[in-house]
């Protein structure tokens, strides 16, 4: 059989019509396959972030009272702004690239860096601030639960940081001049991602505390 | 191999690269094909490590009050059977075929991040070597396969074991999560030219699906695992009852990784079947369309019916009710299946290969597997029989009638391929008689024992009537398979040297894998033959009756 299939194409063969690719196959190979690989991956973090939030809530009857008590919804909030924005910063550096633009794509990379840091360093302080008051992951309940979550997305977040970095130093040696767009998109996925969880549990975790 | 001379005799050999190394260039190798083998080795060496201690439950269950192991031992050894073959023994012998021949079947030369792929790979390795290094510090795991809060936590489960419970399977899994991303991206991307998602072969299909479930399966084990150590290492209370914790979350957690996970151990298995079943019965697969698309109904329903492992726990009607429901429901799209397998052979030209028998064994063992998993559905008699042995022979046919038995079928149809050379028919009847029938033996009188009352994972029990004698019975089974695991390495082995030389094509079949030599060379293809239907061999062989000519 092995003649047959390494024969090579009949005439009728070679004649036939080919399916032409529509609807969903079409998009497909239209589709960059990294971003596809990153599309999946956020999809399935949102599942591990999912777990964790649930878990937030299923806890939350015990401790909502000491959230209300010991977090500083305001100053999270304004932290909680930088990062929104670091959205909107990278947004503009894709736009840069796509332009060409060097300079917009290095400029609006480090500020989307910057806001991530400020985020981070905000963090860090809630995190001191709270372990000083005796909040800790073994604490109780609310500490076990909020320093988990909130602990696992700023472990993204520093992950994201040092694509970003990278990036931004790969910028600087020129390697995005060539017009390959892909690394900054896909990692820009990422970010994208990283900030909307924090959409979610700023909800969960800082503006629950104001309704209940 | 090692040194190539590059001019004439007597000058000096070139510098040696690690390509030339046999070794290195399997360590170092981003091949899919050869990643696929290492999957299906390191596989094969964690279902030996398994398997004795399989074999040495059943030595201390032969007779009631037995001593040859102590309880410790035996809690140890019956979680590491469990853990080892569900990560280390099922999913990378599935994830070794579906490495090896997704990208065949859809005419690809590769992954599609092959780097990615040699790195999901050597985590697996890792991770297995990682979880039964704690046999070496004195204290394995003796927490049972799923862990239940809060015998997992510090003042109860003081050693390390459960410790390298958790970070061996969770370093595993990020591989699979990995392979799971590159499987699904290989088939949405780089099919070949006019081979569209409703042209794909089952196998691709099942494994799609599979992929789909573990990236949405997995991440919830991983978050509970994570939120295990931190109970365990940094004192938080997650599942810790007495700070407020909940021993119950984690069996939601768990499950809802845990349910899918039947699943995605059996998917590529149905695959495998749905490719060979036709190619031996000298028919199309029957009803291409239900098969794919019971595919998709299971891939959602199976993330609905986690709590039906939960009925004991007092969940309440309302739930019990949902739950079972839907685990009724997902029979359905199970059912269809068995039945497209059953009308792809009725009236075909059967031929009657090891492979075939083991796919029919298959049938069989899942059907009564399938049955029986229907009858732990029913709330009241789930809690009649919750933590016998008939749950331990419930989920044996389903994952060994079912799985394993599949993935053998796999293994006599694609080793031709793999190798270049047909495994030994003769020895291969031996070992599909042996195996199905020291599979039964083994695992059948499980339903008895269950019904009558004896509870899984008691290291011994006392002498009831008719209890020493079915657990005998069992233990002689135990010894036949074990014979029949033999005789299966030695047709690896005997037949990898001296077997008959397969051919490109030896069973006449209609896939792309099929369509070059065997074994393929590094990349696949030298021209990937049109894709006009779903069975492009077919049409290259018989161009006078093409498929595509039929509409398909």
């Amino acid at each position: 059989m092995s003649g047959a299939a390494s024969a090579g194409l009949s005439e009728q063969q070679a004649r036939a019509p080919m399916p032409v690719p529509s609807g969903a196959d079409a998009a497909l190979a239209r589709t960059d396959p990294h971003k596809l690989l990153m599309g999946f991956f956020i999809s399935s973090e949102s599942f591990f972030f999912l777990s964790l939030i649930v878990t937030y809530i299923t806890f939350h009857g015990a401790t909502g009272p000491q959230a209300k008590d010991v977090l500083d919804v305001p100053l999270t909030g304004l932290f909680s702004i930088a990062l929104f924005a670091s959205s909107g910063t990278l947004y503009l550096a894709e736009r840069g690239m796509h332009r060409g633009n060097r300079a917009q794509l290095r400029l609006w990379l480090l500020v989307t860096i910057a806001l991530g840091a400020i985020f981070i360093a905000g963090q860090a302080y809630e995190y001191h601030h709270l372990i000083d008051e005796g909040v800790t992951i073994s604490s109780g309940l609310f500490g076990t639960t909020f320093f988990t979550l909130t602990g696992f997305h700023g472990l993204h977040v520093i992950i994201g940081l040092v694509a970003l970095s990278i990036l931004a130093a790969l910028t600087f040696a020129g390697d995005f001049d060539e017009g390959n767009e892909m690394p900054l998109t896909t990692a820009g996925l990422y970010w994208h991602f990283v900030d909307a969880v924090w959409v979610v549990v700023f909800s969960v975790v800082y503006l629950w505390t104001l309704v209940s | 191999m090692t040194v190539e001379l590059t001019g004439q005799e007597g000058l000096r050999p070139r510098a040696r690269t690690p390509g030339d190394v046999l070794l290195l260039r399997w360590l170092a190798t981003v091949d899919h094909k050869q990643i696929g083998i290492m999957y299906l080795m390191g596989a094969v060496f964690f279902f030996l490590i398994g398997g004795v201690e399989a074999l040495l439950i059943r030595i201390q269950l032969a007779q009631p009050n037995a001593t040859v192991l102590s309880p410790e031992v035996y809690n140890q050894i019956f979680t590491m059977h469990g853990t080892t073959m569900i990560f280390l023994a099922v999913m990378p012998l599935l994830a070794g075929f579906v490495n090896y021949f997704v990208p065949l079947m859809i005419g690809a030369n590769d992954m599609a991040f092959p780097r990615l792929n040699a790195f999901s790979l050597w985590l697996f390795i890792f991770g297995g070597l990682l979880l039964n290094f704690s046999f070496l510090t004195g204290h394995a795991p003796d927490i049972g396969w799923f862990a239940y809060a809060p015998l997992t936590e510090q003042p109860y489960a003081l050693s390390n074991g459960v410790n390298y419970w958790i970070l061996g399977p969770l370093v595993a899994s990020v591989g699979t999560i990995l392979t799971a991303l590159n499987v699904i991206v290989t088939i949405l991307t780089m099919r070949a030219p006019g081979m569209t998602l409703t042209k794909v072969p089952l196998f691709v299909w099942m494994s799609l699906g599979q992929a789909i479930l573990i990236i949405y399966a997995f991440p919830p084990l991983t978050a509970s695992q994570a939120m295990l150590l931190l109970d365990r290492e940094l004192g938080a209370h997650f599942f810790d009852p007495a700070a407020g914790g909940s021993p119950v979350l984690w069996q939601h957690l768990f499950w809802f990784f845990g349910h899918p996970e039947v699943y995605i151990m059996i998917l590529p298995a149905w695959g495998m079947i749905s490719e060979l079943i036709p190619v031996f019965s000298r028919k199309p697969i029957f009803g291409y369309p239900f098969v794919a698309a019971s595919t998709v109904a299971i891939v959602f329903l199976s993330m609905t019916v986690w709590a039906h492992h939960m009925f004991a726990v007092g969940m309440g009607d309302l739930a019990d009710g949902f739950f079972a429901a839907a685990s009724f429901s997902i029979a359905v799209p199970t059912g269809v299946k068995v039945w497209n397998w059953i009308f792809t052979m009725i009236g075909g030209r059967l031929r009657f290969t090891t492979s075939m028998l083991f796919a029919i064994g298959f049938i069989a063992m899942f059907v009564m597997g399938g049955l029986t998993g229907v009858m732990v559905a029913v709330v009241p008699f789930d809690q009649q029989v919750t933590d016998t042995y008939f749950l331990v022979a419930h989920f044996h046919y389903v994952l060994f009638g079912g799985s394993l038995l599949a993935i053998l079928a796999g293994a006599y149809y694609w080793f031709p391929k793999m190798t270049g050379r047909l495994l030994d028919e003769r020895l291969g009847k031996w070992h599909f008689w042996t195996t199905l029938i020291g599979f039964n033996m083994t695992f059948f009188p499980m339903h008895i024992l269950g019904i009558i009352g004896m509870p899984r994972r008691v290291y011994t029990y006392p002498n009831l009537p008719g209890w020493g004698e079915i657990n005998l019975f069992e233990t002689l089974g135990t010894f036949l398979l074990t014979i029949s695991v033999l005789i299966f390495l030695w047709n690896l082995w005997h037949s990898l040297r001296n077997g008959e030389v397969a051919g490109d094509d030896p069973w006449d079949a209609w896939t792309l894998e099929w369509a070059t030599t065997s074994p393929p060379p590094p990349h696949n293809f030298d021209h990937v033959p049109p894709v006009r239907s779903r069975r492009p061999l077919w049409d290259l062989k018989h161009p006078e009756d093409p498929d595509w000519r039929h509409g398909e």
